[in-house]
């Protein structure tokens, strides 16, 4: 099967999805993933929108976490306090994320590259992200691009939380027990984090990828257990529904 | 309560309720009485230099773009915004009418990062504090109860805490860390709505974004409708007034207000037009090229949607999902 990599991020996106569950997405990859999951795996996953969106069926993909796709039939059209009110009270199952910097926790940089006061790249800030990231019970962080300049020792800033320092750190700062990074998925592979130590570690390679090929584009040292699977490929029925429902009219792959 | 941690951005705009309250009890107007105007004379009416401004919703979606075009034409300066946006922020900056950023985040979404946002900052030329999104609207959710902050989980634990103005305490109910965010009251707001009658009662529809909110938290409130309507027919539906006349100060109809953002309901987004307007905002020279073109080469808002044109304008409302 010939696939991008981007449908492949997609399919395994979308098998993460469980039934029956919320998720709470922004634009982009997690829009397709969801959308792909409710054609396939997950029919009642209710998807719900920064801005108030909840319920879509997403026959027509959103441009922005607040256009009017984003409750194009859904079941409610509320706000953002909202939205953040329901995450913060715990009934958001899944968040997604993403960034220009990554670290060995979870923890993401969607704020600036270089020195914060004069930066070398301003990049948008937060948005809903620190929010995602404090109150989603897992999180699932996409990752397009995977190189040292992007899974990275340190942060430039650290703008949403993953496990922070690692072990208990997250718990410890003050946020609420039992959140956090679930899975990362860039173009290698996905990856998991260590139950204690909090982590990364990963969980399967992409086709094709060697666990070299991955240590060499990481800045930090991963964990590598000893099984290690490989990630299925996306089958013809994925891409099929992606091509030709999902994102029929090209916005995004 | 001890203050455990305090976050070392500035506080841009002072916010004291029981300031607010005398502000409100000499100067709102209660009676309910007309208030149509054009964007001219509520922008000069309104607002000043030095203002600490907002609008809502954001650039794409139900963004008051006729009254941001027309403070851009007015020139008013060392504005202060409350910074979660896109095509609006990004004018503003373009323009050089701001100093100072409550910013959550300025980007164009799945078309990346702003590079108007980057040249303001990179350059030094604009301050920012950070916060989350929530952060920002629950700041005006504090605002609008009347409280001077708000105690959320969100921000613990980061820089975006770091570099912004709220404070970690311990709850003295739960002994829980929490951070407290400053109440935000703005000096004027600007909100476009579908629909408002000539005394400024409004009903949006579809998502409400943080309307509810910020026409709460703002000291002048202008707002710009879709279509002005009858009084009788607020009273058919008084369940679906979100905004209260007695919070607005000035009401300006402007169909295709949002443009080239969307209005749900009523009209999709301009794509072909924001794409040319993201491909001029990488150079300086072609982004005031762009201000030129469409904000200070039209005198005002019917001058812009005779240049957008009308057949361009009806497609878009026939692209627009109905309910």
């Amino acid at each position: 099967m010939n696939y991008s990599e981007t449908e492949l991020i997609i399919c395994v996106a979308a098998r993460l999805m469980e039934d029956r569950k919320t998720a709470f997405i922004g634009t982009g990859i997690p829009m397709l993933a969801a959308a792909l999951a409710q054609k396939l795996y997950a029919p009642n996953l209710v998807c719900v929108f920064e801005f108030g969106g909840t319920g879509a069926r997403l026959e027509k993909l959103p441009l922005g976490v607040g256009d009017s796709r984003t409750f194009y039939k859904g079941i409610a059209a509320s706000g953002i306090c909202d939205i953040m009110e329901t995450a913060q009270r715990g009934f958001i199952e899944y968040g997604f994320l993403g960034g220009a910097q990554i670290d060995m926790y979870g923890n993401l940089n969607t704020t600036v590259i270089g020195e914060y006061e004069r930066p070398k790249v301003r990049l948008p800030g937060s948005g809903g992200a620190n929010d995602v990231g404090s109150h989603c019970w897992k999180t699932i962080i996409i990752m397009r691009q995977h190189d040292k300049k992007r899974f990275v020792k340190k942060l430039d800033f650290m703008t949403t939380p993953g496990y922070l320092d690692g072990k208990d750190s997250r718990e410890k700062i003050g946020l609420p027990p039992n959140t956090g990074p679930y899975r990362v998925i860039s173009n290698l592979g996905l990856f998991g984090f260590d139950e204690e130590t909090k982590r990364m570690k990963i969980i399967s390679l992409h086709p094709g990828v060697s666990i070299e090929k991955i240590i060499e584009n990481t800045d930090f040292e991963l964990i590598i257990p000893k099984e290690i699977e490989i990630t299925p490929e996306p089958t013809e029925k994925e891409l099929k529904v992606l091509r030709e429902e999902v994102d029929k009219d090209r916005l995004y792959i | 309560m001890k203050i455990i941690e305090e976050g070392k951005g500035k506080l841009i705009q002072y916010s004291d309720p029981f300031e607010f309250r005398e502000f409100v009890h000499k100067n709102k107007d209660l009676s309910m009485k007309e208030k149509v105007m054009s964007e001219k004379e509520a922008i000069e009416k309104f607002v000043k230099d030095g203002d600490y401004i907002g609008t809502e919703l954001y650039g794409t979606v139900r963004a008051p773009m006729s009254l941001i075009r027309e403070v851009i034409r007015q020139g008013k300066k060392n504005l202060r915004v409350a910074g979660q946006g896109i095509l609006e922020i990004d004018l503003l900056l373009a323009a050089d009418l701001v100093s100072e950023m409550d910013i959550t985040y300025v980007g164009y979404e799945v078309y990346g990062i702003s590079n108007i946002l980057r040249r303001a900052i990179e350059s030094g030329k604009v301050k920012t504090v950070e916060w989350s999104n929530a952060a920002i609207a629950w700041r005006f959710k504090a605002a609008a109860m009347g409280v001077p902050f708000i105690p959320t989980f969100s921000m613990l634990g980061t820089d975006t805490f770091k570099y912004s103005a709220a404070k970690i305490v311990e709850c003295p109910f739960t002994k829980r860390k929490v951070v407290l965010l400053p109440a935000l009251y703005l000096d004027v707001g600007f909100i476009h709505v579908h629909r408002a009658d000539k005394y400024g009662n409004c009903q949006i529809d579809g998502i409400s974004g943080f309307a509810f909110e910020f026409a709460r938290a703002c000291k002048r409130l202008i707002i710009s409708c879709e279509e002005l309507i009858d009084n009788e027919e607020i009273r058919k539906y008084p369940e679906r007034t979100i905004i209260p006349y007695y919070l607005v100060d000035a009401v300006v109809v402007a169909p295709y207000g949002s443009h080239p953002g969307e209005m749900c309901y009523k009209y999709w987004r301009d794509e072909e037009h924001i794409k040319e307007f993201l491909e001029l905002s990488k150079d300086e020279k072609k982004t005031k090229e762009y201000l030129d073109k469409y904000v200070y080469g039209v005198k005002n808002h019917e001058e812009y949607l005779n240049l957008i044109g009308k057949e361009r304008l009806e497609k878009l409302s026939k692209m627009i999902q109905g309910r």
